[in-house]
C-alpha cells in the first residue's frame, strides 16, 4: 500500500501520482492521510485502483473517475463523483449538495445523508444513499437509478427524464412530471442488485419507486396546433 | 464566492483564545475572498447604561483624544477608548443616539462601524491575513466571533462594502451569495427612514434586518421575514450579544457547515476553514438545512 500525506504533498502531486498509474500500474492499494477538505482530491482516475481517503473531503472529490474504487472515510463536499463514468465511489459520511451530478456510470454509495440535487442530471450511474437526500434531487435526471433508504426533501425528480427512483422513506414532495409507480417484479429485481452492490441491507420490497410520467419531454400530438 | 467563518465559545476557558482559535478560520478563506476580510468580536461588555462604539478615520494618526475630549465636554460623562490600527473602540457612559450625534457634529468623517455593549467591529480591504495581523486579531479575547472574507460581485471593493455590516445595537450580518431585489428594497427601506452608505446588496439584508427589529420582531421573526423578503442566494451569519444565528436561502446553493463539540460551535462556508479548531476530528459536522435558523445563544 502507497500512501500519500497531504501534510507533505500537494493534491496535484497526488493526482498525478493516481493518474500515472494508468500508465504502467505499479500499486493498487492507495491511502490519502492529511486530508483537511482538500478540493478535488483522487478526481480523473482511470485506472483499477483503491483510493482510501482518511478525512473530510472538499468539492469535487472523485469527480469523472474511471474504474477506481475511491473511498472517503468522512464527509464529502460539494459535487462528490461529478461526471463519473465507471468504478465506484464510497462515502463513509454525509454527503453536500450534487453528490453525483452528471454521472454516466458507475456506483456512488453514500452511508450517511446527501445535501440537495442529489444526482443531479444524472445520466446513467447508480447511487444508492443509505440515509436522506435533500431537495431537487434527481433533477432532470436522464438514466440511471437514485436509491433513498431514508427520506427525500422537495421537488424529487423534478423535469425527470428515465432515471428510476427508489424510495423507502418519506418524499416532502414530488417535482413537475414526477410520479410514483407500480413496483413490478423487475424492478424489485433491480433493486435487490442494487442493494446488494451496495451493501446495504434493506428490503426491497418496502420501496416506492418514482419515475417520469413522460408529459414534459415528449411531444404530444394534441398541442400539433399550436405550431 | 464569499467565504464566511463563525465561532462560538461554550467553554469560557477559552475565551482568552477566542482570536488565535478564529485567526486561521478566517485566513483559510482567503480563496473564496481576497478582496476585503473583517470580523465582529464580542466580549468585554460595558456595564448598563454605558454604550461601547467602533469608530474609524482614514487618517491614522487620527486624534482620538480630541473626540474622546469633546464628548466629556458635551455629555458630562465618563469616556474610556483604546485604538487598535485605524480604528478606535470608545465606551461611554450615556445614551447611543446622544454619543452619536456629537461624532457626527465634531467630525463627519469618523464612521462608526458598530454599536453595542459587546460587539466590535473591525474590517478593512485587502488580504485576509494582512487584516488580522493589522489589527492583531491572534491576541483577542472574547466569548464569539463571526467573520468574512469577500470577493465582491454586486458593487465596488471598499472598506465601507466589506462585511460585517452593523444591523443594530450588538447585531451585526455577513452574507455569501447575492440578492437580486436588493434595488427596489433599498428604495423601501429608505422611505422606512433606514440609510445607506454603499450600493451594496448585503448591505440591504443588514438594513432589512434593522427595520424589522425596530418594528418588534424578534431576531427569530426577522429571519422568517427575510425569506419570504428577499430574494437571491444567501448564507447569512447573524451576530447577536450573546450568540450567533446561520441561515440559508430556500435554494442553497451557497455551502454553509456547522460543525459543535462540547467546547464550542463553528460555522464556516467550507470545512477547510474548520480543520484548525481543537477537538474537530470528533466533533458533530453538518450542513444546514435550506430556509431553516440555527441559533446559539448563551443562558440557553
Amino acid at each position: 500500500m502507497k500512501i500519500i500525506d497531504l501534510e507533505k504533498s500537494t493534491v496535484r502531486e497526488l493526482n498525478q501520482a493516481l493518474h500515472d498509474q494508468h500508465e504502467e500500474c505499479t500499486e493498487r492499494e492507495w491511502e490519502v492521510t492529511g486530508v483537511k477538505g482538500d478540493h478535488n482530491l483522487a478526481v480523473g482516475l482511470d485506472e483499477s485502483i483503491s483510493v482510501h481517503i482518511k478525512g473530510h473531503a472538499g468539492y469535487y472529490c472523485a469527480g469523472m473517475n474511471k474504474k477506481a474504487n475511491i473511498v472517503v472515510h468522512g464527509n464529502a463536499g460539494q459535487g462528490v463523483g461529478e461526471n463519473m463514468m465507471s468504478g465506484q465511489v464510497r462515502v463513509m459520511g454525509d454527503a453536500s449538495q450534487s453528490a453525483g451530478a452528471t454521472a454516466h456510470g458507475g456506483l456512488l454509495v453514500i452511508e450517511g445523508n446527501a445535501g440537495a440535487r442529489c444526482g443531479i442530471s444524472l445520466k446513467g450511474a447508480d447511487i444508492v444513499v443509505k440515509g436522506n437526500v435533500g431537495h431537487m434531487s434527481c433533477f432532470m435526471a436522464q438514466a440511471g437509478n437514485l436509491v433513498v433508504c431514508g427520506d427525500a426533501g422537495d421537488a424529487l425528480g423534478d423535469s425527470l427524464y428515465e432515471t428510476r427512483i427508489y424510495v423507502k422513506g418519506t418524499v416532502k414532495s414530488l417535482g413537475a412530471d414526477c410520479v410514483e409507480k407500480e413496483m413490478r417484479a423487475e424492478h424489485i429485481q433491480e433493486l435487490t442488485d442494487l442493494l446488494n452492490r451496495a451493501g446495504v441491507d434493506e428490503n426491497p420490497s418496502s420501496f416506492k419507486r418514482y419515475g417520469s410520467a413522460r408529459n414534459l419531454y415528449n411531444f404530444k400530438v394534441d398541442n400539433a396546433s399550436a405550431y | 464566492m464569499c467565504g464566511i467563518v463563525g465561532l462560538y465559545l461554550k467553554n469560557p476557558a477559552l475565551e482568552s483564545q477566542l482570536g488565535a482559535l478564529f485567526e486561521p478560520m478566517l485566513i483559510s478563506m482567503t480563496d473564496r475572498g481576497p478582496d476585503s476580510a473583517g470580523f465582529a468580536i464580542y466580549g468585554d461588555e460595558v456595564p448598563d447604561g454605558w454604550i461601547k462604539l467602533t469608530l474609524r478615520h482614514h487618517d491614522l494618526g487620527y486624534s482620538w483624544e480630541a473626540l474622546s475630549s469633546e464628548i466629556k465636554e458635551k455629555l458630562g460623562c465618563e469616556v474610556d477608548w483604546f485604538s487598535n490600527h485605524c480604528v478606535a473602540v470608545f465606551k461611554v457612559h450615556a445614551e447611543s443616539a446622544a454619543v452619536e450625534s456629537v461624532i457626527a457634529e465634531f467630525d463627519a468623517d469618523v464612521l462608526i462601524l458598530s454599536a453595542g455593549q459587546s460587539i466590535e467591529i473591525l474590517k478593512e480591504k485587502g488580504l485576509p491575513e494582512e487584516i488580522a495581523g493589522k489589527f492583531n486579531l491572534a491576541g483577542m479575547k472574547g466569548t464569539h466571533i463571526i467573520g468574512h472574507t469577500r470577493m465582491a460581485t454586486e458593487s465596488a471593493v471598499t472598506m465601507e462594502g466589506s462585511h460585517p455590516f452593523s444591523t443594530g445595537m450588538d447585531l451585526c450580518l455577513v452574507h455569501n451569495g447575492s440578492l437580486s431585489n436588493h434595488n427596489r428594497l433599498r428604495l423601501e427601506l429608505e422611505r422606512q427612514g433606514v440609510k445607506f452608505v454603499t450600493e451594496n446588496d448585503s448591505e440591504v439584508a443588514a438594513g432589512y434586518l434593522t427595520w424589522r427589529l425596530r418594528e418588534g420582531d424578534t431576531l427569530n421573526e426577522a429571519l422568517k421575514n427575510a425569506l419570504k423578503d428577499l430574494d437571491g442566494f444567501f448564507t447569512f451569519t447573524i451576530g447577536t450579544r450573546d450568540g450567533f444565528a446561520v441561515i440559508r436561502d430556500p435554494i442553497a446553493c451557497k455551502p454553509a457547515v456547522l460543525a459543535e463539540t462540547e467546547d464550542y460551535v463553528a460555522m464556516a462556508s467550507e470545512y477547510q476553514a474548520l480543520t484548525t479548531l481543537p477537538g474537530i476530528e470528533n466533533a458533530k459536522v453538518w450542513e444546514p438545512e435550506p430556509a431553516t435558523i440555527y441559533a446559539w445563544e448563551r443562558g440557553q
